[in-house]
């Protein structure tokens, strides 16, 4: 892209997908993927629903293992067990244990991060103030509010300070408010060096993201900044760009 | 570190849980007192009728403490049997002794039998010879019906039916073959034979002799559904996802299962051993540590199986369905009923199953006051089993997480 010396930082730490393939049986669901993403930028992945995003970021997550390619994050192949400590991963859907209240379930995956004692307990104060819940922070996740544990699986991503955030659709169901809190909060972490990769449907969340990947059918149609896509597609809105790569002119 | 953040997390969940506890620690208890209840009553006194029948006969009768009632006619005798008023009626005709059964409870038929047995040993002299004859058809019954109850079923016999009381038995048939025996003019002396007990005693109950397989069935039953359904709530609500998106090496998933649910069992073995010995009275002559030791080593086994198993199911209710393939089938294995009348090929399936090594290892424990390295054949096989099924958890949850 730019100099030389650029480029091989890039290499260096971010995150870098090759030619990846994933598999179920039969089924391609990933094709041919092939992009970057900088370090300390947040990065947006954008497609209709099936179209993949879950299934390629839990490869960046190290949870998944690609059917053929490379995935590296911050210069190491994935996956692998090690890197998952410097990986913050929000699941698309809320895997928290509901018979615990929400301390617990921190204090559960900050001991698993090897948080403990004092930091332990100042981290999760932090990252329940963050996402606005230290005054549930003793009432059971069952029963907790849809947006909630949502909120909660995000304060459990943060817990351990991760030099790559991966989150899968982590706003829905959080209220306008408390998304634009977030989502201040993100861009606070990506100023502090944190590699932030977000998968969304909405589109003004898409706006906020340094750059977009379009995601279509399990292939990567275009990648670039919103207004990249934007000016590619001659249209005046990511929605209509967003349409525009799927064969629709609005 | 892990491992004791995960042991930690099962605690907590199952504090939280208290119905689990409840049911964990309560219902073994519940069972096992309703056991009790039904299995440890007095021995059964069989209602017999008698027509015509010596009085000497009557006497001993009632000194063995069965229920006694004339009749005047057989026929009578037959209406109170068909009315079920009498368990077995005693008829004396032109110098025999016959006895009719009720026959329709195996049960109460031997105790009947018992009865007439400990009759024949009583009676002594002219009445003896007129008798003897009627008792030795008795005891070829005798034999055919403790057969053919042993293959109904172990469990609901009178006091006291295993190895030992069967040697007993054995040598009461001999004085009656002698009694038989018409050629000798005047009977051989006839004594009371002396009975001694290996193990047990003759006031041991069946409640004592499949007490220990209970046990052992409690710690294997409850473990592996609790154990089974948390790991599958894991897979279910995600749960597993997340975690193995942490640095936990998938080892240490299963170790910190092993003891978070390990240690909750240990509490559980403990509460179950001491109220059965302690409480219920069950007969223990080995070492309660060793009873300890074997209770735990069985719910190792049955936590990861359990574990194991809920990897094929996707439901609470389809790991309900492994009640009826895995736990029922290990029930009728277990020694809890006889296997020697088995075929033999049968017998073997016993060999494949946790609870068979258990509930052996436990009654020579508490029976036959063995130690431990007297049973670490069922012990080693638990263990090796534990091993293998860890073994196999840590390789399945390679579908998770491939490192
Ligand atoms: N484990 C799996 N086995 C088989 N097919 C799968 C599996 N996981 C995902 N798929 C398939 O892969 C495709 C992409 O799924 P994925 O979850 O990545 O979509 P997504 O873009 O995240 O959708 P959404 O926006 O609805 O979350 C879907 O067609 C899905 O059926
Ligand atoms: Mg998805």
């Amino acid at each position: 892209m730019v100099t030389g010396e650029n480029r091989e930082a890039t290499t260096e730490r971010g995150i870098q997908v090759r030619a990846v393939e994933r598999r179920f049986g039969k089924k391609l669901v990933l094709q041919a993927i092939d992009f970057d993403i900088r370090p300390a930028e947040v990065f947006g992945l954008l497609g209709p629903s099936g179209s993949g995003k879950t299934t390629l970021v839990k490869l960046i997550a190290g949870i998944d293992e690609a059917t053929r390619g490379v995935v590296t994050v911050e210069g190491v192949q994935m996956p692998r067990r090690d890197m998952l400590g410097r990986i913050g991963y929000m699941a698309q859907s809320d895997a928290l244990y509901e018979e615990l209240t929400a301390k617990e379930n921190l204090t559960f995956f900050a001991s698993l991060f090897g948080l403990k004692g004092k930091d332990r307990a100042r981290r999760i104060e932090e990252v329940m103030e963050l996402v606005n819940l230290t005054d549930s922070s003793r009432k059971l996740v069952s029963a907790y509010s849809g947006g909630m544990k949502r909120r909660l699986s995000l304060a459990i991503a943060l817990l351990h300070r991760p030099g790559v955030l991966i989150l899968d659709e982590p706003t829905v169901g959080i209220d306008p408010v408390l998304r634009m809190a977030i989502w201040q909060e993100l861009r606070a972490m990506k100023d502090e060096g944190t590699t932030i990769v977000v998968t969304t449907h909405v589109m003004d969340e898409a706006e906020k993201c340094d750059r977009l990947g379009m995601i279509r059918d399990g292939r990567l149609i275009s990648v670039g900044s919103p207004e990249e896509l934007k000016a590619h597609t001659q249209t005046v809105n990511l929605e209509a760009a967003f349409l525009a790569y799927g064969g629709v002119r609005a | 570190m892990r491992i004791r953040a995960l042991v930690v997390r099962i605690w907590r969940q199952l504090f939280h849980d208290k119905r689990t506890i409840a049911l964990m620690l309560i219902a073994p208890i519940f069972i096992l007192t309703l056991v009790w209840l039904v299995f440890n009553g007095s021995t059964y006194h069989p209602k017999i009728g008698l027509v015509n029948v010596p009085s000497r006969v009557s006497t001993v009768l009632q000194n063995e403490d069965a229920t006694v009632t004339k009749y005047t006619s057989t026929a009578d005798a037959l209406a109170a049997l068909k009315a079920q008023k009498l368990d077995a009626y005693i008829d004396y005709q032109s110098g025999r002794l016959q006895v009719e059964l009720e026959g329709s409870d195996p049960s109460k038929s031997k105790a009947v039998l018992l009865d007439l047995q400990k009759l024949e040993l009583k009676l002594s002299g002219e009445e003896v010879q007129q008798a003897a004859k009627a008792v030795q058809q008795l005891q070829t019954q005798v034999q055919a019906m403790a057969k053919a109850q042993a293959q109904h079923t172990g469990v609901g016999q009178p006091t006291g039916q295993t190895g030992q009381s069967g040697q007993a038995t054995g040598q009461l048939t001999q004085p009656g073959t002698q009694l038989g025996t018409a050629t000798h003019p005047a009977p051989p002396q006839l004594k009371q034979p002396t009975i001694k007990y290996l193990y047990g005693s003759a006031n041991m109950s069946s409640f004592d002799n499949f007490g220990p397989v209970l046990i052992g069935f409690f710690a294997f039953f409850f473990v592996f559904m609790v154990s089974g359904i948390s790991f599958l709530k894991e897979r279910t609500t995600g749960t597993l996802e997340r975690l193995v998106a942490t640095p936990i090496r998938r080892w240490e998933i299963v170790t910190g299962y092993v003891l978070g649910f390990g240690a909750f069992t240990t509490v559980q073995a403990a509460l179950i051993a001491w109220y059965s010995v302690d409480v219920l009275g069950m007969m223990m002559t080995g070492q309660f540590i060793s009873l300890l030791v074997v209770t735990l080593l069985l719910s190792l086994t049955a936590l990861t199986l359990g574990v194991f198993l809920s990897t094929f199911a996707n439901s609470e209710f389809q790991m309900m369905q492994f009640i009826p393939l895995i736990i029922v089938p290990q029930v009728f294995f277990s020694g809890l009923f006889n296997l020697d009348t088995m075929a033999v090929w049968l017998r073997w399936l016993s060999h494949i199953m946790p609870l068979y090594y258990g509930g052996d290892a436990l009654r020579n424990i508490m029976i036959r006051g063995e130690s431990l390295s007297s049973v670490r054949g069922d012990l080693v096989v638990l263990l090796g089993l534990s091993i293998v099924f860890m073994g196999l958890n840590v390789v399945t949850l390679r579908k998770y997480r491939k490192v």
